[in-house]
């Protein structure tokens, strides 16, 4: 890999990134697990001046549990999300979901904080948030602000982050209904050619969808379909409804379409049998 | 022959562990990016980014002046250092349009990655920073990437020179070819494409050039699979003196095929280093070699059976475009005539016909990949075997059965005027359906179809063939390959009692090193331990052919064996001398000459070759030293065989399949190692199954690589795979004393059709009888969706068997 060259700091302390972050402003990026920035700068479609490297920050990697709802710090790597027994007990469809993304190299150094920061829609980890109405916690140095998943992913690649913040955590809600998320990939370690993630939450269900458009979408013509007293089988025919999903080599518009109805009805089964 | 062929076996035909493995695992091993020259320079390339282009203008003002720079050239700044364009050595036939292949084009690119300037500088990443300010004015030309579309009237040339885009019609027709179609019962015809393939050596290609200029002497280090071929075409490119150059292929981490070419990068790291009196070093990126690194396959086939209607074969007629790309590399024209004699498989028949056209196209040049013809001509067959079986009623099983040649233990001329050397077919099916539980898996398929199960059943059959063993030279002389096909071996035994072998294969991940010595040990009774195997360097290694079309073992170890045979033949004088009996009076067995009837009178190889060494007391007119070297050419090629089996699970709501089980018998001859047989095969199946079921190279339009890295060419892992139940049939080559006909490529040839042919028949319910390769679940979903919903029943029905074609509907992934 010989990337365009770049300045490289190491962050200290969530603070020091943060004075980094407002010393270089948009020249600058934060290097976390890199398993998302690193190829685009190996291709040099991403050219960085300044990389801030927040990756041995290790008080923002913790899983802990916060009453109604479990905090994920921020540079938790996916194999540690994969595996906590807090997730397993309160909301397990994120560590199962974790345990999909990439091989096991990824998973060891890609953190669910990076995931949800690159905005990419085929990714896993935000269609999961979307469907749990998770929140994003932000600092900067003008303080702290929560923002909501549904406000957080605001096109491709494109986030509710600006060139100052920093990622802290991940609030998920602790889950009591049953959930699945749907992975459809040709090898293991792709992305998601189509996702579907679906929570039973607050008497009815939640269902997201990852790769179907810009950012990760909420499947609200399937809520309201079984809000109306459908089945799963007839929810899912609306799974389609108001996405924009990519055609490319991975697969089709039309075959993706087919897909989210496919997979929803599956997801819809699972989570209601769990 | 016989004098060893009744030695004792203590290490041939044993599952031993490969002796080079242990350095190539803790990472000591060296390849080409582990070395470094003091006062090395860096090199690198500035590739055409336009598929078509001509070159209008190249300003290196810019990058000459940016940090570390020491030089930048562009193609017309180096015209004056080839001799000679890069070499063809496959010029298929007497009118074959053969373009100039610069190793940096100067007026024209013609594929996407065609390199159009290089830059020279202190470190890698100024050179390649440097390359990227090299301002070229390009101005784009039409683009042609579609072979049909190359040939249409009024085309767009890809080479200006020629009158139309096809470099060569090559053709074979044996029998009545015509009146044989005309007249028989049944003629299906089906029409397939084979995708095109990026080879994916773990390690990238590599070269260091270093010159010693007070000697006038060079050199190149280079991770390729064939030092000697290099050396000679290298030093006619660039108007080397031969005997001025060295080149040296250190540890290489596999090639496929990729590393069988004389590239670009390796000629322009010469010339530079001859320009410039340093060491130099390029090492390729992953993504440049998706561009710069030959391609594999890319052929459309027309495959035709004629039968009568019983399904007993009379005829096979094949019609082949072949994508050559924008040049003509090493053996690019060759590839499909490697196949061209193989289009009636292990079936027996009275009319053949075989006809390939070559066709330029603005895409990376094709050329060798794993089986090279041979998987393009078993896809064709097994895939109309099916086809017929379905059209004739019959189980495709009983279908094959019934046109198999006999079995043969001598060997027998076919159709084609080949003589295949051994053959038991019917051997290896039987086998291989009762590891597979065929008929278990049969009822299971019915039960699914009766219960309108989502989830389908397919079973595919393919009973394959190849040729191994490249090549009698004068077989070769008359495909018009330049080069011969023979392979050398030295045997030096020390006066210590230990042996170095020497060898002209150049083993790159196939553990020569350890076959070798097995053999040597084998038949000079020396310790297993004590041989060192001494490859891929020119300067040590003089004579040699080189590693590729699985021909290591089948010409260069039986070039060993007979390189034993002298060491015997010599021992045996000194030994009679020293025992002072006649030689006749000897037995030989496992190293040791002792005195027929009185066996304590004895002398060991070890102790002759020390007696040679000292040469105290030798019979007259023998030379001292006990060293013997072999040239092998071979009588005929080697053609090993086998049954692959492979049971699918197709989820039709989503076209997602699953390989349930994979059982493969094959047939290479007699087993010298197990374990490394096991290890080709299972490597071999796994290409195979990427092959037919991921991997598809794909270009837009305008001749962009849309495939352009590991992320979106879908390599698949071990995760995807199955596990291989494997098991092999014997029967012993009679091309060579050691009975042995190559399995390098058995798995990746054997494997696509049993994979596609399985799909298939999960399909047939919903009256499916053709998806191309890749096999992806898209592909499987839009030939569900598209299909008429009629069933082509297992047994036949007349659903017509015509091929979808390329770049039809179910091909969404394919070329737009």
């Amino acid at each position: 890999m010989i990337p365009a060259e770049f300045d490289y700091e190491l962050a200290e302390s969530g603070e020091h990134a943060l004075q980094l972050l407002e010393q270089h402003g948009d020249e600058a990026k934060l290097l976390a697990g890199g398993h998302s920035l690193l190829p685009l700068m190996k291709l040099r479609l991403a050219t960085p001046s300044m990389l801030i490297d927040i990756g041995r920050l290790d008080d923002m990697s913790y899983i802990s549990d916060d009453g109604d709802a479990i905090a994920i710090g921020a540079l938790t790597r996916h194999e540690v999300v994969e595996g906590s027994d807090v997730l397993k007990e309160h909301c397990a469809i994120v560590a199962h979901t974790a345990g999909e993304i990439g091989d096991r190299q990824v998973r060891h150094f890609g953190t669910i904080g990076g995931s949800l920061a690159h905005g990419d829609p085929a990714s896993d980890l935000p269609t999961v948030m979307l469907a749990l109405d998770a929140q994003v916690v932000v600092r900067s140095s003008s303080g702290e602000r929560t923002v909501a998943a549904n406000e957080f992913f605001t096109g491709l690649f494109e986030t509710a982050l600006g060139p100052t913040d920093l990622l802290t955590e991940i609030r998920v809600p602790k889950l009591t209904g049953g959930w699945s998320y749907q992975k459809f990939h040709h090898r293991a370690q792709d992305w998601a050619i189509v996702g579907v993630a679906a929570v039973q939450r607050n008497g009815g269900a939640s269902v997201a969808l990852t790769n179907m458009g810009e950012v990760p979408l909420r499947a609200s013509g399937v809520e309201q379909a079984l809000a109306s007293g459908n089945d799963a089988a007839a929810a899912a025919e609306e799974a389609a409804e108001n996405t924009s999903p990519p055609s490319d080599p991975f697969g089709s518009a039309d075959y993706r379409r087919a897909l989210a109805k496919v997979l929803t009805r599956r997801a819809l089964q699972e989570a209601m049998g769990r | 022959m016989a004098q060893v062929a009744e030695q004792a076996q203590k290490y041939v035909g044993g599952g031993i562990l490969r002796k080079e493995d242990p350095e190539l695992l803790n990472g000591a091993a060296r390849f080409i990016d582990d070395m470094s020259i003091p006062g090395m320079l860096w090199v690198s390339f500035v590739r055409s980014p336009f598929a078509h282009a001509t070159i209008n203008s190249v300003d290196t003002s810019r990058a000459a002046s940016m940090p570390g720079v020491k030089g930048v050239y562009s193609g017309t700044d180096l015209a004056d250092e080839w001799a000679d364009g890069l070499p063809c050595a496959w010029p298929v036939t007497e009118d074959i349009k053969a373009p100039k292949h610069w190793p940096i084009a100067k007026d024209k690119a013609r594929f996407a990655g065609d390199a159009v300037a290089v830059v020279v500088a202190e470190t890698r990443a100024q050179a390649v920073d440097a390359a990227e300010t090299v301002d070229v004015d390009y101005e784009p030309l039409d683009v042609v990437v579609d072979m049909e579309a190359a040939l249409q009237d009024g085309a767009t040339k890809v080479h200006d020179e020629f009158e139309n885009n096809s470099s060569y019609v090559w053709n074979l027709d044996v029998g009545e070819v015509d009146q044989v179609f005309n007249d028989a019962a049944v003629v299906v015809k089906e029409r397939y494409y084979h995708p095109r393939l990026i080879p994916n050596a773990i390690e990238p290609r590599g070269v260091i050039c270093q010159p010693n200029p007070a000697q006038g002497e060079y050199t190149l280090y280079s991770a390729t699979q064939i030092p000697h071929i290099l050396k000679v075409t290298l030093a006619l490119t660039l108007g080397l003196p031969e005997q001025k150059l060295r080149v040296v292929a250190p540890e290489v981490g596999g090639g496929f095929g990729s590393k069988l070419n004389v590239y670009a990068e390796e000629a322009t790291c010469l010339a530079l280093g001859r320009k410039l009196g340093v060491p130099l070093k390029w090492i390729e990126t992953r993504s440049e070699g998706y561009l710069a690194t030959t391609h594999g396959r890319d052929v459309i086939q027309d495959m035709e059976v004629a039968a009568d209607e019983n399904g007993k074969i009379v005829g096979f007629r094949a019609n082949l475009l072949a994508d050559m790309g924008a040049y003509l590399q090493l053996v690019t024209p060759g590839i499909p005539i490697l196949g061209a004699f193989l289009y009636h498989g292990v079936y027996d028949c009275q009319a053949y016909s075989f006809t390939c056209t070559g066709v330029f196209t603005n895409k990376t040049p094709t050329d060798a990949y794993r089986g090279a013809g041979r998987p393009e001509a078993t896809y064709a067959v097994e895939r109309i075997m099916d086809a017929l079986a379905r059209r004739v009623r019959k189980d495709p099983v009983e279908l094959r059965r019934l046109n198999f040649l006999e079995p043969f233990d001598e060997a027998r001329e076919v159709i084609t005027g080949l003589s295949f050397d051994s053959g038991n077919y019917g051997a290896a099916l039987d086998k291989a359906l009762d590891m597979f539980g065929y008929d278990e898996l049969r009822a299971e398929q019915q039960r699914r179809r009766d219960a309108g199960d989502d989830k389908l059943l397919g079973i595919g059959v393919s009973t394959y063939i190849e040729m191994c063993g490249l090549a009698p030279s004068q077989v070769l002389a008359s495909l018009r390959y330049v080069a011969g096909g023979w392979e050398a071996a030295t045997i030096r035994c020390h006066p210590t009692g230990k042996v170095t072998v020497i060898t002209g294969t150049s083993p790159h991940g196939q553990g020569h090193v350890t076959a070798w010595s097995q053999i040597v040990a084998d038949e000079l009774g020396v310790d297993f331990e004590d041989i060192e195997v001494l490859h891929g360097d020119t300067a040590i290694s003089p004579l040699g052919m080189d590693s590729y079309g699985s021909r290591s073992l089948s010409v260069g170890g039986v070039a060993l064996h007979y390189a034993a045979e002298k060491v015997i033949t010599k021992a045996r004088t000194i030994a009679a001398h020293e025992l002072e009996v006649s030689e006749e009076d000897l037995e030989y067995s496992s190293g040791t000459f002792s005195v027929k009837g009185a066996p304590d009178k004895s002398k060991t190889i070890p102790e002759v070759a020390f007696s040679a060494w000292t040469a105290h007391n030798l019979p007259e007119g023998t030379e001292p030293g006990l060293e013997e070297t072999h040239v092998f050419d071979p009588p005929n090629f080697t053609f090993p065989s086998g049954t692959h089996l492979c049971a699918i699970e197709v989820d039709t709501e989503t076209g997602m399949t699953n390989i349930l089980k994979y059982v493969a018998v094959d047939d290479c001859g007699t087993a010298i190692n197990p374990i490394i047989i096991e290890g080709q095969v299972h490597g071999g199946i796994a290409q195979g199954i990427a092959e037919a079921m991921y991997e598809e190279a794909v270009y837009d339009e305008n001749g962009v690589l849309m495939t352009s890295s590991m992320s979106n060419y879908r390599v698949p892992s071990a995760a995807e795979l199955p596990t291989f139940e494997t098991d092999r049939v014997e029967t012993p080559s009679t091309t060579n004393p050691l009975g042995v006909k190559g399995i390098g490529e058995a798995g990746t040839i054997a494997s696509p059709p049993a994979v596609v042919n399985a799909t298939i028949d999960a399909l047939l319910p919903l009256g499916i009888d053709h998806i191309d390769m890749p096999v992806s679940p898209e592909r499987v979903w839009a030939a569900i969706r598209n299909a008429s919903g009629s069933s082509v029943d297992a047994r036949g029905t007349d659903a017509t068997a015509a091929g979808s074609g390329v770049g039809s509907a179910d091909t969404p992934g394919g070329e737009a």
